[in-house]
Protein backbone atom coordinates (compact mmCIF):
# COMPACT_ATOMS: atom_id res chain seq x y z
CA UNK A 1 0.00 0.00 0.00
CA UNK A 2 1.41 3.75 -1.02
CA UNK A 3 0.51 6.02 1.86
CA UNK A 4 -1.23 8.51 1.36
CA UNK A 5 0.34 12.26 1.71
CA UNK A 6 -0.44 12.45 -2.17
CA UNK A 7 -3.92 10.87 -1.73
CA UNK A 8 -5.40 13.65 0.86
CA UNK A 9 -8.23 15.20 -0.88
CA UNK A 10 -11.10 18.08 0.49
CA UNK A 11 -14.82 18.34 -0.98
CA UNK A 12 -15.80 22.06 -1.49
CA UNK A 13 -19.20 23.32 -3.03
CA UNK A 14 -18.80 24.81 -6.44
CA UNK A 15 -21.90 26.72 -6.94
CA UNK A 16 -25.22 25.05 -6.47
CA UNK A 17 -24.62 22.48 -9.09
CA UNK A 18 -21.03 20.93 -8.91
CA UNK A 19 -18.50 19.50 -5.98
CA UNK A 20 -14.91 20.38 -6.55
CA UNK A 21 -12.49 17.57 -5.10
CA UNK A 22 -8.89 19.34 -4.65
CA UNK A 23 -5.76 17.74 -3.54
CA UNK A 24 -2.32 19.32 -2.53
CA UNK A 25 -1.71 22.05 -4.61
CA UNK A 26 1.22 20.56 -6.53
CA UNK A 27 2.17 19.15 -9.79
CA UNK A 28 2.07 15.48 -8.77
CA UNK A 29 2.15 12.32 -11.21
CA UNK A 30 0.78 10.52 -7.76
CA UNK A 31 -2.01 12.99 -7.35
CA UNK A 32 -2.87 12.95 -11.39
CA UNK A 33 -2.87 9.13 -10.80
CA UNK A 34 -5.36 9.53 -7.76
CA UNK A 35 -7.75 11.72 -9.29
CA UNK A 36 -8.35 9.39 -12.52
CA UNK A 37 -8.26 6.48 -10.24
CA UNK A 38 -11.71 8.30 -8.60
CA UNK A 39 -13.20 9.72 -11.63
CA UNK A 40 -13.42 5.95 -13.42
CA UNK A 41 -15.12 4.86 -10.29
CA UNK A 42 -17.40 7.62 -10.25
CA UNK A 43 -18.03 6.52 -14.05
CA UNK A 44 -18.59 2.96 -13.02
CA UNK A 45 -21.45 3.87 -11.32
CA UNK A 46 -23.05 4.90 -14.10
CA UNK A 47 -24.90 7.33 -11.69
CA UNK A 48 -27.53 9.58 -13.61
CA UNK A 49 -27.42 12.20 -11.32
CA UNK A 50 -23.21 13.06 -12.52
CA UNK A 51 -23.50 14.88 -15.86
CA UNK A 52 -19.60 15.86 -16.48
CA UNK A 53 -16.59 16.37 -14.91
CA UNK A 54 -13.62 18.03 -15.69
CA UNK A 55 -9.79 17.62 -14.36
CA UNK A 56 -7.30 20.17 -12.81
CA UNK A 57 -3.76 19.54 -11.93
CA UNK A 58 -4.90 18.94 -8.31
CA UNK A 59 -8.52 18.92 -8.45
CA UNK A 60 -11.31 16.75 -9.91
CA UNK A 61 -14.80 18.64 -10.18
CA UNK A 62 -17.68 16.93 -10.37
CA UNK A 63 -21.14 18.43 -12.30
CA UNK A 64 -24.13 17.50 -11.35
CA UNK A 65 -27.27 17.42 -13.48
CA UNK A 66 -29.87 18.87 -10.75
CA UNK A 67 -29.42 21.09 -8.21
CA UNK A 68 -27.27 19.28 -5.27
CA UNK A 69 -30.07 19.57 -2.41
CA UNK A 70 -27.69 18.18 0.70
CA UNK A 71 -24.69 18.67 -0.36
CA UNK A 72 -23.52 16.62 2.87
CA UNK A 73 -24.64 13.41 1.72
CA UNK A 74 -23.42 13.77 -1.54
CA UNK A 75 -20.29 14.18 -0.35
CA UNK A 76 -20.63 11.07 1.93
CA UNK A 77 -21.48 9.32 -1.40
CA UNK A 78 -18.44 10.46 -2.78
CA UNK A 79 -16.40 9.44 -0.29
CA UNK A 80 -17.74 5.85 -0.15
CA UNK A 81 -16.84 5.57 -4.10
CA UNK A 82 -13.38 6.27 -3.56
CA UNK A 83 -12.68 4.19 -0.84
CA UNK A 84 -14.30 1.28 -2.89
CA UNK A 85 -11.91 -1.55 -4.06
CA UNK A 86 -11.70 -0.66 -8.14
CA UNK A 87 -12.88 -3.79 -9.50
CA UNK A 88 -12.98 -2.33 -13.01
CA UNK A 89 -10.20 -2.45 -15.87
CA UNK A 90 -7.84 0.75 -15.53
CA UNK A 91 -8.18 2.68 -18.86
CA UNK A 92 -5.42 1.65 -21.23
CA UNK A 93 -3.02 4.65 -21.13
CA UNK A 94 -0.35 5.18 -24.05
CA UNK A 95 2.66 7.55 -24.87
CA UNK A 96 2.11 8.92 -28.38
CA UNK A 97 5.31 10.37 -30.50
CA UNK A 98 4.43 13.55 -32.22
CA UNK A 99 6.58 14.90 -35.22
CA UNK A 100 7.77 18.42 -34.85
CA UNK A 101 9.42 20.62 -37.04
CA UNK A 102 11.97 23.21 -35.42
CA UNK A 103 13.05 24.75 -38.02
CA UNK A 104 13.41 28.44 -38.01
CA UNK A 105 10.46 29.79 -39.64
CA UNK A 106 8.33 27.35 -37.36
CA UNK A 107 10.06 27.89 -34.34
CA UNK A 108 9.57 32.06 -34.69
CA UNK A 109 10.87 32.41 -31.07
CA UNK A 110 13.63 29.99 -31.23
CA UNK A 111 16.62 32.39 -31.38
CA UNK A 112 15.42 34.84 -28.51
CA UNK A 113 15.04 31.76 -26.31
CA UNK A 114 18.37 31.10 -27.32
CA UNK A 115 20.12 34.21 -26.77
CA UNK A 116 17.73 34.63 -23.25
CA UNK A 117 18.53 31.28 -21.86
CA UNK A 118 22.20 30.90 -23.18
CA UNK A 119 21.36 27.49 -24.81
CA UNK A 120 22.47 26.45 -28.68
CA UNK A 121 18.84 26.24 -30.49
CA UNK A 122 20.21 22.80 -30.97
CA UNK A 123 20.87 22.25 -27.37
CA UNK A 124 17.51 23.73 -26.67
CA UNK A 125 15.76 20.87 -29.23
CA UNK A 126 17.64 18.21 -28.08
CA UNK A 127 16.10 18.69 -24.04
CA UNK A 128 13.08 19.48 -24.93
CA UNK A 129 12.74 16.01 -27.35
CA UNK A 130 14.64 14.44 -24.39
CA UNK A 131 11.11 14.15 -21.76
CA UNK A 132 8.54 12.42 -22.08
CA UNK A 133 5.41 14.43 -21.04
CA UNK A 134 2.69 13.47 -19.19
CA UNK A 135 -1.02 14.93 -19.97
CA UNK A 136 -2.41 15.96 -16.61
CA UNK A 137 -5.66 16.67 -18.26
CA UNK A 138 -7.37 19.23 -21.52
CA UNK A 139 -8.27 22.62 -20.72
CA UNK A 140 -8.27 26.18 -22.05
CA UNK A 141 -9.37 24.91 -25.78
CA UNK A 142 -10.64 22.26 -27.26
CA UNK A 143 -8.07 19.65 -27.26
CA UNK A 144 -4.98 21.82 -25.41
CA UNK A 145 -3.18 18.97 -23.25
CA UNK A 146 -1.57 20.68 -20.02
CA UNK A 147 1.51 18.79 -19.78
CA UNK A 148 4.42 18.46 -17.19
CA UNK A 149 7.60 17.29 -17.07
CA UNK A 150 9.09 20.25 -19.14
CA UNK A 151 13.13 20.13 -18.26
CA UNK A 152 13.45 23.11 -16.02
CA UNK A 153 16.34 24.73 -17.94
CA UNK A 154 13.61 25.44 -20.61
CA UNK A 155 11.42 27.24 -18.32
CA UNK A 156 10.65 30.42 -19.72
CA UNK A 157 8.30 33.37 -18.96
CA UNK A 158 4.91 33.89 -21.48
CA UNK A 159 5.26 36.86 -24.09
CA UNK A 160 4.13 40.36 -22.13
CA UNK A 161 1.93 40.60 -25.05
CA UNK A 162 0.24 38.13 -26.65
CA UNK A 163 0.22 37.10 -30.28
CA UNK A 164 -3.30 37.79 -31.87
CA UNK A 165 -3.01 34.77 -33.82
CA UNK A 166 -0.80 31.91 -33.29
CA UNK A 167 -0.94 28.91 -35.96
CA UNK A 168 -2.85 25.65 -35.62
CA UNK A 169 0.03 22.72 -34.16
CA UNK A 170 2.77 25.47 -32.68
CA UNK A 171 4.34 24.16 -29.89
CA UNK A 172 5.19 26.23 -27.48
CA UNK A 173 6.81 27.21 -23.94
CA UNK A 174 4.66 29.09 -21.48
CA UNK A 175 6.72 29.22 -17.90
CA UNK A 176 7.21 25.93 -16.78
CA UNK A 177 4.73 24.37 -19.03
CA UNK A 178 4.99 23.19 -23.13
CA UNK A 179 2.39 22.36 -25.37
CA UNK A 180 0.32 22.16 -28.79
CA UNK A 181 -2.30 24.79 -29.54
CA UNK A 182 -4.61 22.68 -31.17
CA UNK A 183 -6.59 25.29 -32.86
CA UNK A 184 -5.38 29.02 -34.11
CA UNK A 185 -5.57 31.10 -31.13
CA UNK A 186 -4.38 34.23 -29.57
CA UNK A 187 -1.84 33.39 -27.19
CA UNK A 188 1.40 34.16 -24.98
CA UNK A 189 3.57 30.73 -25.55
CA UNK A 190 6.99 31.21 -27.06
CA UNK A 191 6.87 29.21 -30.11
CA UNK A 192 9.78 26.34 -31.04
CA UNK A 193 8.35 24.44 -33.30
CA UNK A 194 5.25 23.19 -35.35
CA UNK A 195 3.50 19.89 -35.46
CA UNK A 196 1.38 18.15 -38.79
CA UNK A 197 -0.67 16.42 -36.24
CA UNK A 198 -4.06 17.96 -35.37
CA UNK A 199 -5.08 17.48 -32.01
CA UNK A 200 -8.55 18.02 -31.89
CA UNK A 201 -10.13 16.75 -34.89
CA UNK A 202 -14.69 16.32 -35.09
CA UNK A 203 -14.33 13.39 -37.94
CA UNK A 204 -13.14 10.96 -35.92
CA UNK A 205 -15.31 9.25 -33.53
CA UNK A 206 -12.78 10.55 -30.71
CA UNK A 207 -11.84 14.27 -31.67
CA UNK A 208 -9.01 13.91 -29.09
CA UNK A 209 -6.62 10.81 -29.64
CA UNK A 210 -4.61 12.10 -26.48
CA UNK A 211 -6.25 12.09 -22.54
CA UNK A 212 -5.50 12.79 -18.76
CA UNK A 213 -2.82 9.97 -18.10
CA UNK A 214 -1.24 9.87 -21.50
CA UNK A 215 2.27 10.40 -22.16
CA UNK A 216 4.05 12.75 -25.53
CA UNK A 217 7.09 12.56 -26.93
CA UNK A 218 8.19 15.04 -29.25
CA UNK A 219 10.53 14.01 -31.84
CA UNK A 220 11.94 16.02 -34.46
CA UNK A 221 11.47 16.37 -38.34
CA UNK A 222 12.65 17.91 -41.15
CA UNK A 223 10.74 20.47 -43.07
CA UNK A 224 10.34 18.18 -45.90
CA UNK A 225 8.84 15.54 -44.05
CA UNK A 226 6.36 18.27 -42.08
CA UNK A 227 5.17 18.89 -45.80
CA UNK A 228 4.53 15.50 -46.78
CA UNK A 229 2.85 14.77 -42.98
CA UNK A 230 0.61 17.15 -43.36
CA UNK A 231 -0.28 16.20 -46.59
CA UNK A 232 -0.96 12.51 -44.99
CA UNK A 233 -2.77 13.78 -42.28
CA UNK A 234 -5.12 15.96 -43.92
CA UNK A 235 -6.05 12.46 -46.29
CA UNK A 236 -6.60 10.63 -43.31
CA UNK A 237 -3.89 8.52 -43.99
CA UNK A 238 -1.74 9.51 -41.08
CA UNK A 239 -1.19 6.33 -38.02
CA UNK A 240 0.17 8.39 -34.89
CA UNK A 241 3.15 5.84 -33.28
CA UNK A 242 2.16 5.27 -30.04
CA UNK A 243 2.82 2.38 -27.32
CA UNK A 244 1.30 1.05 -24.21
CA UNK A 245 2.51 2.59 -21.44
CA UNK A 246 3.25 -0.31 -18.82
CA UNK A 247 1.89 0.70 -15.39
CA UNK B 1 -36.07 27.36 -44.52
CA UNK B 2 -35.44 31.11 -43.06
CA UNK B 3 -33.02 33.27 -44.84
CA UNK B 4 -30.47 35.97 -43.66
CA UNK B 5 -31.27 38.83 -45.51
CA UNK B 6 -29.66 41.19 -42.31
CA UNK B 7 -26.91 39.66 -40.18
CA UNK B 8 -26.52 41.89 -37.38
CA UNK B 9 -23.74 41.60 -35.12
CA UNK B 10 -22.47 38.28 -33.29
CA UNK B 11 -26.04 36.53 -34.53
CA UNK B 12 -25.61 32.65 -33.74
CA UNK B 13 -27.70 29.49 -33.51
CA UNK B 14 -27.83 28.43 -29.57
CA UNK B 15 -29.00 25.27 -27.59
CA UNK B 16 -28.72 24.42 -24.53
CA UNK B 17 -24.86 23.48 -25.24
CA UNK B 18 -22.52 20.34 -24.92
CA UNK B 19 -22.33 18.02 -21.60
CA UNK B 20 -19.93 15.72 -21.30
CA UNK B 21 -16.85 16.75 -23.05
CA UNK B 22 -15.43 18.95 -20.49
CA UNK B 23 -12.52 16.54 -20.71
CA UNK B 24 -11.88 16.91 -24.21
CA UNK B 25 -11.70 20.69 -23.38
CA UNK B 26 -14.89 21.52 -24.81
CA UNK B 27 -17.02 24.70 -23.30
CA UNK B 28 -20.62 24.31 -22.47
CA UNK B 29 -21.53 27.28 -24.85
CA UNK B 30 -25.31 27.37 -25.13
CA UNK B 31 -28.00 30.57 -24.97
CA UNK B 32 -26.63 33.09 -22.46
CA UNK B 33 -29.88 33.79 -21.40
CA UNK B 34 -31.91 30.65 -20.55
CA UNK B 35 -34.64 32.14 -18.82
CA UNK B 36 -35.53 33.81 -22.32
CA UNK B 37 -35.20 31.10 -24.86
CA UNK B 38 -36.97 29.22 -22.55
CA UNK B 39 -39.96 31.49 -22.68
CA UNK B 40 -39.61 31.67 -26.63
CA UNK B 41 -39.87 27.77 -26.59
CA UNK B 42 -42.34 26.88 -24.11
CA UNK B 43 -45.17 29.91 -25.89
CA UNK B 44 -44.44 27.33 -28.89
CA UNK B 45 -45.03 24.33 -26.84
CA UNK B 46 -40.92 23.30 -28.28
CA UNK B 47 -38.34 21.25 -26.10
CA UNK B 48 -36.18 23.86 -23.57
CA UNK B 49 -33.62 22.05 -25.68
CA UNK B 50 -34.58 23.44 -29.35
CA UNK B 51 -32.22 25.19 -30.71
CA UNK B 52 -32.70 29.12 -31.58
CA UNK B 53 -31.44 32.12 -33.23
CA UNK B 54 -29.70 34.41 -30.37
CA UNK B 55 -29.81 37.91 -31.23
CA UNK B 56 -27.17 40.42 -29.65
CA UNK B 57 -26.98 43.69 -31.59
CA UNK B 58 -30.32 44.09 -33.60
CA UNK B 59 -30.06 45.30 -36.76
CA UNK B 60 -31.12 42.17 -38.45
CA UNK B 61 -33.40 40.55 -41.02
CA UNK B 62 -34.95 37.35 -41.73
CA UNK B 63 -37.32 35.83 -44.76
CA UNK B 64 -39.24 33.36 -43.98
CA UNK B 65 -39.44 30.68 -47.07
CA UNK B 66 -42.40 28.34 -45.58
CA UNK B 67 -45.20 29.41 -43.51
CA UNK B 68 -44.70 28.71 -39.67
CA UNK B 69 -45.43 29.96 -35.88
CA UNK B 70 -42.31 32.05 -33.99
CA UNK B 71 -42.18 33.75 -30.70
CA UNK B 72 -39.45 36.15 -29.94
CA UNK B 73 -38.15 36.24 -26.19
CA UNK B 74 -35.79 38.32 -24.10
CA UNK B 75 -34.67 42.17 -24.09
CA UNK B 76 -37.43 44.59 -27.05
CA UNK B 77 -35.68 45.06 -30.31
CA UNK B 78 -38.48 46.88 -31.99
CA UNK B 79 -39.62 43.82 -33.68
CA UNK B 80 -41.20 44.15 -36.80
CA UNK B 81 -43.23 41.53 -39.18
CA UNK B 82 -43.38 42.91 -42.65
CA UNK B 83 -42.83 46.72 -41.23
CA UNK B 84 -45.70 46.18 -38.57
CA UNK B 85 -44.51 46.28 -34.90
CA UNK B 86 -45.31 42.86 -33.03
CA UNK B 87 -45.36 41.82 -29.51
CA UNK B 88 -42.67 39.86 -27.81
CA UNK B 89 -43.54 36.46 -26.17
CA UNK B 90 -46.27 35.55 -27.97
CA UNK B 91 -47.12 32.90 -30.38
CA UNK B 92 -47.53 34.59 -34.11
CA UNK B 93 -47.78 33.15 -37.31
CA UNK B 94 -45.83 33.80 -40.24
CA UNK B 95 -45.99 33.33 -43.83
CA UNK B 96 -44.07 32.58 -46.96
CA UNK B 97 -41.55 35.22 -47.92
CA UNK B 98 -42.47 36.91 -44.76
CA UNK B 99 -39.63 39.31 -43.47
CA UNK B 100 -39.34 39.55 -39.57
CA UNK B 101 -36.73 42.64 -38.60
CA UNK B 102 -35.24 43.77 -35.56
CA UNK B 103 -34.00 47.50 -34.56
CA UNK B 104 -32.55 49.06 -31.50
CA UNK B 105 -32.64 47.81 -28.11
CA UNK B 106 -35.40 49.46 -25.88
CA UNK B 107 -34.10 47.38 -23.03
CA UNK B 108 -32.09 44.08 -22.62
CA UNK B 109 -29.13 43.09 -24.42
CA UNK B 110 -29.99 40.05 -26.18
CA UNK B 111 -33.30 38.68 -27.54
CA UNK B 112 -34.11 34.89 -28.92
CA UNK B 113 -36.43 33.87 -32.39
CA UNK B 114 -37.80 30.10 -31.79
CA UNK B 115 -39.72 28.85 -34.44
CA UNK B 116 -42.17 25.94 -34.12
CA UNK B 117 -40.58 22.60 -33.70
CA UNK B 118 -36.76 24.29 -32.99
CA UNK B 119 -33.33 25.48 -35.35
CA UNK B 120 -32.50 22.34 -37.57
CA UNK B 121 -29.00 23.48 -37.83
CA UNK B 122 -25.96 20.80 -37.86
CA UNK B 123 -25.54 18.94 -34.52
CA UNK B 124 -21.53 18.65 -33.63
CA UNK B 125 -21.08 16.64 -29.86
CA UNK B 126 -24.39 16.96 -29.48
CA UNK B 127 -25.17 20.40 -29.61
CA UNK B 128 -26.60 23.05 -32.43
CA UNK B 129 -24.82 25.52 -30.12
CA UNK B 130 -22.00 27.72 -32.61
CA UNK B 131 -18.35 27.86 -31.49
CA UNK B 132 -15.23 28.22 -33.28
CA UNK B 133 -13.48 25.07 -34.28
CA UNK B 134 -16.56 23.18 -33.44
CA UNK B 135 -19.67 24.19 -35.67
CA UNK B 136 -18.60 25.03 -39.22
CA UNK B 137 -20.16 28.54 -38.86
CA UNK B 138 -19.57 30.61 -36.18
CA UNK B 139 -22.10 33.28 -36.52
CA UNK B 140 -24.92 34.11 -38.80
CA UNK B 141 -23.74 35.70 -41.88
CA UNK B 142 -26.02 37.43 -44.84
CA UNK B 143 -27.30 34.85 -47.32
CA UNK B 144 -26.85 31.96 -45.23
CA UNK B 145 -30.42 29.99 -45.17
CA UNK B 146 -30.93 28.11 -41.88
CA UNK B 147 -33.21 25.05 -41.57
CA UNK B 148 -36.43 24.92 -39.68
CA UNK B 149 -38.70 21.87 -39.71
CA UNK B 150 -42.12 21.72 -40.91
CA UNK B 151 -44.75 22.90 -39.15
CA UNK B 152 -47.94 19.85 -38.33
CA UNK B 153 -51.39 21.02 -37.82
CA UNK B 154 -51.29 19.57 -34.56
CA UNK B 155 -49.12 22.88 -33.81
CA UNK B 156 -51.64 24.99 -35.63
CA UNK B 157 -53.79 26.08 -32.58
CA UNK B 158 -54.29 29.44 -31.20
CA UNK B 159 -52.15 32.11 -29.40
CA UNK B 160 -50.88 31.38 -26.13
CA UNK B 161 -49.04 34.50 -23.68
CA UNK B 162 -47.09 34.62 -20.64
CA UNK B 163 -46.13 37.34 -18.57
CA UNK B 164 -42.29 38.29 -17.84
CA UNK B 165 -40.88 39.25 -14.83
CA UNK B 166 -39.70 42.51 -15.70
CA UNK B 167 -37.11 42.68 -13.11
CA UNK B 168 -35.03 39.99 -14.75
CA UNK B 169 -34.06 42.96 -16.86
CA UNK B 170 -34.05 45.85 -14.36
CA UNK B 171 -32.79 44.46 -11.11
CA UNK B 172 -29.39 45.40 -9.26
CA UNK B 173 -29.18 42.95 -7.25
CA UNK B 174 -27.17 39.67 -9.13
CA UNK B 175 -27.31 36.50 -6.65
CA UNK B 176 -23.97 34.92 -5.86
CA UNK B 177 -22.53 32.03 -3.66
CA UNK B 178 -19.03 31.87 -2.02
CA UNK B 179 -16.49 30.59 -5.04
CA UNK B 180 -13.73 28.54 -4.23
CA UNK B 181 -11.43 30.58 -2.93
CA UNK B 182 -13.81 33.27 -1.22
CA UNK B 183 -12.86 32.43 2.23
CA UNK B 184 -8.81 33.20 1.35
CA UNK B 185 -10.00 37.05 0.48
CA UNK B 186 -9.46 39.20 3.83
CA UNK B 187 -13.10 40.28 5.52
CA UNK B 188 -12.33 43.96 4.06
CA UNK B 189 -12.01 42.30 0.55
CA UNK B 190 -15.15 40.29 1.21
CA UNK B 191 -16.99 43.10 2.39
CA UNK B 192 -15.83 45.17 -0.62
CA UNK B 193 -17.16 42.74 -3.22
CA UNK B 194 -20.60 43.30 -1.85
CA UNK B 195 -20.66 46.67 -0.72
CA UNK B 196 -19.57 47.74 -4.00
CA UNK B 197 -21.53 48.95 -7.21
CA UNK B 198 -19.67 47.33 -9.99
CA UNK B 199 -20.28 48.25 -13.62
CA UNK B 200 -19.99 45.81 -17.21
CA UNK B 201 -17.33 47.01 -19.41
CA UNK B 202 -16.33 47.48 -22.80
CA UNK B 203 -15.18 44.20 -22.82
CA UNK B 204 -17.95 41.68 -22.80
CA UNK B 205 -18.80 38.56 -25.15
CA UNK B 206 -20.18 35.01 -24.82
CA UNK B 207 -17.01 33.77 -23.23
CA UNK B 208 -17.15 36.52 -20.37
CA UNK B 209 -17.96 39.93 -19.05
CA UNK B 210 -15.15 42.18 -17.64
CA UNK B 211 -16.66 44.88 -14.86
CA UNK B 212 -14.83 47.82 -14.72
CA UNK B 213 -14.18 48.18 -10.90
CA UNK B 214 -11.04 46.72 -9.35
CA UNK B 215 -11.11 45.08 -5.59
CA UNK B 216 -7.63 45.21 -3.74
CA UNK B 217 -6.21 41.57 -4.76
CA UNK B 218 -3.53 39.62 -2.71
CA UNK B 219 -4.13 36.40 -4.06
CA UNK B 220 -1.97 34.54 -6.13
CA UNK B 221 -3.22 32.35 -9.27
CA UNK B 222 -4.16 28.74 -8.19
CA UNK B 223 -2.88 25.59 -10.24
CA UNK B 224 -5.13 25.35 -13.28
CA UNK B 225 -8.50 24.18 -12.39
CA UNK B 226 -12.36 24.27 -13.46
CA UNK B 227 -14.16 26.63 -14.23
CA UNK B 228 -17.70 27.10 -14.74
CA UNK B 229 -20.07 29.60 -16.92
CA UNK B 230 -21.02 31.98 -14.05
CA UNK B 231 -17.25 31.84 -11.86
CA UNK B 232 -16.61 34.97 -10.89
CA UNK B 233 -12.46 35.58 -11.52
CA UNK B 234 -10.77 37.76 -9.72
CA UNK B 235 -7.90 38.53 -12.13
CA UNK B 236 -4.32 39.71 -11.18
CA UNK B 237 -5.33 43.62 -11.63
CA UNK B 238 -7.55 43.57 -9.29
CA UNK B 239 -10.13 43.41 -11.44
CA UNK B 240 -13.60 40.31 -11.97
CA UNK B 241 -14.17 38.69 -14.73
CA UNK B 242 -17.67 37.29 -15.23
CA UNK B 243 -17.30 33.92 -16.95
CA UNK B 244 -20.45 33.31 -19.31
CA UNK B 245 -20.98 30.65 -21.16
CA UNK B 246 -18.74 30.08 -23.79
CA UNK B 247 -16.01 29.83 -21.14
CA UNK B 248 -13.36 27.77 -21.07
CA UNK B 249 -13.54 24.72 -18.91
CA UNK B 250 -10.81 25.65 -16.86
CA UNK B 251 -8.67 28.84 -15.53
CA UNK B 252 -5.76 29.90 -13.51
CA UNK B 253 -7.33 32.67 -11.42
CA UNK B 254 -9.12 32.23 -8.08
CA UNK B 255 -12.86 32.15 -8.37
CA UNK B 256 -14.30 34.27 -5.81
CA UNK B 257 -17.72 33.99 -6.30
CA UNK B 258 -20.42 31.88 -8.37
CA UNK B 259 -23.28 32.78 -9.93
CA UNK B 260 -26.63 30.45 -10.30
CA UNK B 261 -28.33 30.04 -13.54
CA UNK B 262 -30.53 32.82 -13.08
CA UNK B 263 -28.21 35.51 -12.34
CA UNK B 264 -25.73 34.35 -15.90
CA UNK B 265 -29.15 34.97 -17.27
CA UNK B 266 -29.29 38.65 -15.76
CA UNK B 267 -25.92 39.04 -16.39
CA UNK B 268 -26.84 38.30 -19.99
CA UNK B 269 -29.20 41.09 -20.25
CA UNK B 270 -27.16 43.60 -18.89
CA UNK B 271 -25.17 45.97 -21.42
CA UNK B 272 -21.99 47.93 -21.06
CA UNK B 273 -22.43 50.35 -17.94
CA UNK B 274 -25.25 48.65 -16.05
CA UNK B 275 -24.71 48.64 -12.64
CA UNK B 276 -25.11 46.11 -9.98
CA UNK B 277 -24.55 44.80 -6.74
CA UNK B 278 -23.45 41.11 -6.13
CA UNK B 279 -25.64 39.70 -3.05
CA UNK B 280 -24.51 36.73 -1.28
CA UNK B 281 -26.56 33.49 -0.92
CA UNK B 282 -26.23 30.14 1.42
CA UNK B 283 -26.00 27.41 -0.38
Amino acid sequence: MQLLLDNIHTYKSFGAKAILIEWKAIIEEAILKDILEFKDKINSQKSESYLDYSIGYNSLTIIFKDIILDFNKEVEKLKLIYTLNSTIKPVQNFLWDIPVCYDLEFGIDLEEMSQSLNLEILEIIKIHTESIYTVFFIGFLPGFLYLGGLNSKLFFDRKPNPRLNVEVGSVGIGGEQTGVYPVNSAGGWNILGRTPIIFFDLEVSNPCFAKAGDQIKFSVITKKEFLELEILVSKKSYQLFKTVIND
Amino acid sequence: MIKVLKSGFYTTIQDKGRVGFASLGVPVSGVMDSYASDMANSVLNNSLEAAVVEIYSGSCEFQFLCATFICVSGGDFSLKLNKQAIGLNKKISVSKNDILSFGKANYGARCYLAVAGGIQSEVKLNSRSFYKGITQDIFLQRGMEIAISEVTKSQLVSNASIKVNALHFSSQTIKCYKGPEFEQLHAAQQKELFEKFFSISKDINRMGYRLNETIPNTLTSILTSAVLPGTVQLTPSGKLIILMRDCPVTGGYPRVLQLPEEAINCIAQKATSSQFQFVLEDL
